[in-house]
């Protein structure tokens, strides 16, 4: 099977994000790999566990580091890896679905896995919009994939905790939401290794713009507002405190 | 074909008449001859054939060990029983007990025969993370955290000199500082980063600069010495940690190098010289100890309080270091130090060791009470109202243990703030 996962770079927002006129400063933000792409790299290296096959994984490099990433995807169990040298960290989902297609169309993938979203823009476009781009059917809001030949069932997930099984067949887009399991875990001399002896195939961008036509006009952290008001004492009077406030709230 | 290993069962006879004596029960055992043929030693093997991990095999049952393993006071656990464990059907590599030991030395300290806990965890531990067997998630994330941000807390490297800001004496920056200093201070990831970890580092900061000592911190390009996740089997991150370190600390001009932890001690002190790195390392209190009597006139106020001290065990049974801690809290006017029934070599562990740091909630459901808390409790039984620390790990283990213990008169405090309070007074 010919699995491949398309990965999104982003800030981190372990700190405070710091802005640079109308956009992040991105230099001076780490970027990490975004936190559904875990989970669909997981997804796509259990499907080739359960059915054989190689897994690509896929990025659009915006600063020049996503080598550490892809690093890692391999040393999790990823077969190939292709970065698209963008250098453009303001790119947006829109742009970066159509390097990542461009990119997967000469690969004829059976599934292409992407995360569902990403907490940069929390859009979600990248899977539908590869979807579009490839010309094949999209599934979103997936949680655990059973593929077989031609075929896979796949799980999607709803609201009020109710799921449904589909089965679709190949090729097809899937947005993941979560892996079955949590990410596993690649030890870091693995990692060394894996950064000393892989290739990553370097692919240029086209030079079609396909943003998405918006234009941020300002960008500024949010404002403070109200305030936390912190109980002290021992931990039974905090206690009280906190059945009083709730019960005055009329929520106790 | 796969073995599968089955529990023994112990054998016993439901009637046994010896010399005319009904000997019928359990405990009948005893006379009979023991059937040892049916315990399997491969699973012992499977252990101490992993590199570094030997000395498993060792072990005569004696049950020394037990008794002075702390996981065992709030569970079932220690060499003896590992090795048991393992003889009876359960493969260490793949069982919960593979992540509860926390390396405290306590048991090597008794055994006769030189089982060595503190190789044969991060061995076997390795092994199972190189096969991709269970990792506790926790740990996962402090092993990610450490290689992404180079701290286990997971906070931007970028930020980790952010603190200096309030300490409210200048903290020299030794790249910025562009000549050689005495002493180089290894601030380390939890003073430099956990609120509580920061109160102890200011007040280092304020009683070096007070005692006129000539230093310098790395400031941003200080990293994690990582020895707690070589412990608990990421041998490849303390490497990749220790290059980093190592390249950092010798691209400077400095006498002695000087380190707020206990890990930290034993990773620069003990592991360091393999990977090529000799220089002379002090825990804060070996260093302080040394200026006793340039500090106690600085020492002017009185802290009245009754001070119970916890030794670390990578401090004391690692590294040998008892008195000095003990020197510097009776230096301070006012205090009343009373020792713990468990003291010096045979200290209790407070769970944070070997990467039990980061374990917390898998451990708690794998033991009936948190190492923290046991001590917690015994640290109260003296009648203390303040539990002193000298490890960075400490104060939130301790301070989350004499909460959920009822035991909240008492003030958990690093070393390094009592002396501060002496210096300058209740703030
Ligand atoms: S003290 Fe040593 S020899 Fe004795 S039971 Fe424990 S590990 Fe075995
Ligand atoms: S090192 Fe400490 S925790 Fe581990 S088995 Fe020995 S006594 Fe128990």
């Amino acid at each position: 099977m010919n699995i491949v996962v398309a990965i999104k770079h982003i800030p981190s927002i372990a700190d405070d994000l710091p802005v640079k006129g109308n956009n992040v400063d991105f230099d001076s933000v780490d970027f990490v790999l975004n936190e559904f792409d875990e989970q669909s790299i997981e997804q796509a290296v259990l499907v080739k566990e359960a059915v054989g096959g190689t897994v690509t994984v896929v990025g659009v490099d915006l600063i020049g580091e996503l080598d550490n990433v892809l690093h890692l995807a391999l040393a999790k169990g990823a077969d190939k890896a292709v970065k698209v040298t963008a250098d453009e960290p303001g790119a947006d989902s829109h742009q970066q679905a159509k390097w990542l297609a461009e990119a997967i169309k000469g690969m004829s993938p059976d599934i292409v896995f992407a995360g569902v979203q990403a907490s940069n823009d929390l859009d979600g476009q990248i899977g539908p919009m590869i979807a579009a781009y490839l010309d094949m059917p999209y599934i979103g809001g997936v949680s655990s994939v059973e593929a077989a030949e031609g075929t896979a069932i796949v799980t999607k997930e709803f609201a009020g905790g109710n799921a449904g099984k589909y089965s679709v067949s190949l090729p097809i887009v899937v947005g993941v939401q979560a892996a079955p399991k949590p990410p596993r875990y690649a030890p870091v001399s693995k990692v060394r290794q894996v950064a000393q002896t892989a290739t990553i195939e370097k692919i240029s961008p086209s030079a079609d713009g396909a943003g998405a036509g918006l234009s941020m006009k300002k960008m500024a952290p949010p404002v403070v507002t109200g305030h936390a008001e912190m109980f002290t004492g021992s931990s039974k009077e905090v206690a009280a405190k906190i059945v009083e406030l709730l019960k005055s709230k009329g929520l106790a | 074909m796969a073995v599968k290993y089955e529990k023994v069962k112990a054998v016993e006879k439901e009637h046994a008449v010896v010399d005319g004596v009904d000997v019928s029960g359990h405990w009948n055992r005893m006379f009979e001859q023991r059937v040892i043929f049916e315990y399997t030693p491969e699973l012992i093997e499977k252990v101490a054939s992993i590199p570094n991990a030997e000395s498993f095999a060792n072990c005569y049952q004696c049950a020394k060990c037990v008794a002075v393993c702390p996981v065992d006071v709030v569970g079932n656990y220690g060499p003896r029983k590992l090795y048991r464990y393992a003889q009876t059907g359960t493969d260490l590599t793949e069982a919960p007990e593979l992540w509860l030991c926390t390396t405290c030395a306590n048991c090597l300290r008794v055994c006769p025969k030189e089982v060595n806990m503190v190789k044969i965890m991060p061995a076997a531990r390795e092994q199972a993370i190189l096969d991709g067997k269970f990792v506790p998630p926790e740990l996962q994330q402090a092993f990610e955290n450490t290689a992404k941000s180079g701290n286990p807390l997971g906070q931007p490297q970028r930020k980790r000199d952010a603190w200096i800001q309030n300490a409210g004496v200048p903290i020299p920056i030794i790249k910025d500082l562009g000549r050689p200093v005495d002493v180089l201070w290894y601030v380390g990831s939890y003073p430099s980063y956990h609120p509580r970890g920061i109160d102890a580092a200011s007040a280092a900061a304020r009683i070096f600069t007070a005692l006129g000592i000539d230093f310098a911190v790395l400031g941003k390009e200080e990293k994690d010495d990582a020895d707690s996740q070589r412990l608990a089997g990421e041998k490849g991150l303390f490497e990749m940690m220790a290059e980093h370190n190592i390249a950092t600390f010798n691209s400077y001009e400095w006498k002695e190098l000087v380190v707020t932890g206990p890990h930290e001690l034993n990773a620069f002190k003990n592991v360091y010289p393999k990977y090529g790195f000799e220089r002379p390392v002090l825990h804060y209190t070996t260093f302080l100890a040394r200026y006793l009597d340039q500090l106690k006139p600085l020492l002017k106020h009185e802290v009245n309080v009754k001070v119970t001290y916890h030794d670390p065990c990578y401090l004391g049974r690692h590294n040998g270091e008892y008195e000095a801690p003990r020197k510097l809290l009776e230096a301070i006017p006012g205090v009343e130090l009373v020792e713990m029934s468990r003291n010096r070599e045979n200290g209790y562990c407070c769970g944070g060791g070997g990467g039990g740091m980061w374990m917390d909630s898998f451990t708690a459901k794998h033991t009936k009470m948190r190492l923290s808390e046991k001590r917690a409790m015994e640290a109260a039984s003296t009648g203390a109202n303040v539990l002193a620390v000298a490890c960075p790990f400490e104060v939130s283990r301790f301070e989350d243990a004499v909460k959920s213990t009822g035991n909240e008169h008492v003030t958990v405090n690093d070393i390094l703030e009592l002396l501060d309070r002496s210096m300058r007074g209740e703030q």
